[in-house]
């Protein structure tokens, strides 16, 4: 049979390691290639480690992810040309999700910006952040800074035990709500947090130096709600939380409105533009997309995945970028772009899977409601 | 009952010129959570190393190929209810398909069970 060697995925460079790779597997941790570092898929199962996120708290290592500042005089326009979000407008502490757009409006990445007293705090996906680099070395002026930090690691405590559990070795974190961040010491150790995350559940992220990083890992899976979870239920949670996997969901051939995330695309720059593609993306703000990323369930039991052609009746209407098993919603879903005539939710489509045609439905997203802890009021 | 396996982690399971066919505890520990399976029509005509079956985990398709040639005579209705007994049984109550043998000769290129636990443990 096929596929029972998952470490046989071709890559050009042979992966990196991960600070916390010994870590990983020393916890039973399978290791595979991806965005050019070892990364563990699963430790006791995908099923097993998405359902104890959803219940309890899981730990993720997302170092792979690039971590990068903006600074220096004029760091918030500077970054505003480059993305559709209202950088100055943000606050110290705050964040927010936005866009690295090419020219033609195609999106180059999906970020997390955050507003920190020594500049702007960039996280952004592993498998491109060395484009993204260069990219913002090239478009960013001279006098503007860009470090990437490189020598720290980066970890996700996600679910609903994930506040009581860092609440417990770092005090006061329970404070920050979804979307603000702060430093807090954990002992003599500063540690960058976040409230925010990719499961859809309430969790923190922690920039911690790759020297504490093990340490850390160590002290929060000790606590008896806390186990490490792999990229395999990663995957699973965040397409149940309906969260665009970048490379799957959107890549340079899409725009923010088709990606349906418009939402990153700051009221307050709609009428000013100013950003890549500002002319493709507000024409496509105004008279609506010819193609959207919609939710979609899938009847039966046979899940359909990534490249599955979408028809209505006999016409090709779109196309599946994302799909797999729900382990929280015991079904298949998917997410895909389809054509905007089909895009209703309560649609019914057909998705083709082996040369068969199975039922789905364009569905609101996200699949599995958010637990997000938003400021009050 | 001799038993033999291929290098693509499916055994077969002979009594006379009927087999039982599945894949190994091993492959579905390297699948992981198994949550589909297609098994073969009945009367399919299916040929040694072609396409014969597909399992489905939580993370990806796999092809399950037919050890021998031969026909489909029966597949294992238990799977669509409950594909997770690939996991917790995987060469007992989580076989695929039974087949006739259109020539048992095929099964000399076949490992057996120590062959195949060499084959593993070199993997």
């Amino acid at each position: 049979m096929t596929g029972v060697n998952d470490t046989e995925i071709a890559e050009e460079l042979p992966p990196e390691e991960l600070v916390l790779g010994d870590w990983h597997r020393a916890r039973g941790a399978r290791m595979v290639p991806f965005a050019g570092y070892l990364m563990p898929i699963q430790y006791e199962g995908i099923m097993a480690e998405h359902l104890w996120t959803r219940a309890q708290a899981g730990l993720f290592d997302v170092s792979h992810m690039g971590q990068l500042i903006v600074s220096g005089e004029g760091a918030a326009t500077a970054l505003e040309a480059l993305v559709p979000g209202d950088v100055s407008a943000l606050a110290e502490g705050r964040m927010r999700y936005s866009l690295l757009l090419a020219d033609d409006g195609g999106i180059l990445d999906d970020l997390m910006i955050t507003r920190t007293p020594t500049g702007y705090f960039l996280v952004v996906n592993g498998a491109v952040k060395w484009d993204d680099i260069a990219h913002l070395r090239e478009h960013l002026p001279d006098h503007i800074t860009l470090n990437h930090l490189d020598d720290r690691a980066l970890l996700a405590l996600q679910g609903p035990q994930a506040v009581s559990a860092l609440g417990r070795i770092v005090p006061g974190i329970a404070a920050l709500t979804f979307m603000t961040s702060d430093m807090f010491l954990w002992g003599e150790e500063p540690l960058w947090i976040s409230r925010s995350g990719y499961t859809g559940e309430d969790g923190f992220e922690i920039s911690v130096a790759a020297e504490a990083a093990e340490r850390l890992a160590e002290a929060l899976c000790a606590m008896d709600e806390v186990r490490p979870i792999g990229l395999g239920a990663r995957d699973s949670l965040r397409l149940e939380a309906g969260l665009p996997l970048y490379g799957h969901d959107m890549d340079p051939t899409t725009d923010p409105v088709e990606a349906s995330a418009a939402f990153a695309v700051s009221k307050a720059r709609r009428t000013g533009g100013g950003f890549p593609g500002a002319e493709r993306i507000l024409m496509a703000l105004s008279d609506g997309p010819a193609r959207k990323l919609v939710g979609l369930t899938v009847e039966g039991k046979l899940p359909v995945r990534e490249g599955a052609v979408l028809f209505a009746g006999s016409t090709e209407v779109g196309r599946v970028t994302s799909g797999g098993f729900g382990p929280s919603i015991g079904a298949p879903i998917a997410m895909g772009y389809v054509a905007a005539p089909h895009i209703a939710i309560g649609t019914r489509l057909e998705a083709e899977v082996r040369g068969k045609r199975v039922p789905v439905t364009v569905a609101a997203m996200p699949f599995v409601p958010h637990r997000y802890v938003r400021q009050k009021g | 009952m001799p038993r033999y396996f291929t290098e693509e982690h499916e055994w077969i399971d002979v009594d006379g010129d009927v087999a039982t066919v599945g894949i190994t505890d091993f492959a579905q520990g390297q699948l992981g959570d198994i949550v589909f399976v297609e098994v073969p029509d009945t009367g399919a005509v299916v040929t040694k190393g072609g396409d014969a079956a597909v399992v489905e985990s939580v993370k990806a398709a796999s092809d399950v190929y037919a050890p021998v040639d031969g026909t489909v005579t029966e597949g294992n209705a238990a799977l669509a209810d409950d594909p997770s007994l690939v996991n917790s049984d995987p060469e007992g109550e989580g076989w695929f398909f039974r087949m006739t043998l259109s020539d048992a000769g095929q099964l000399d290129g076949l490992m057996d069970a120590a062959a195949y636990k060499a084959f593993v443990s070199a993997l």
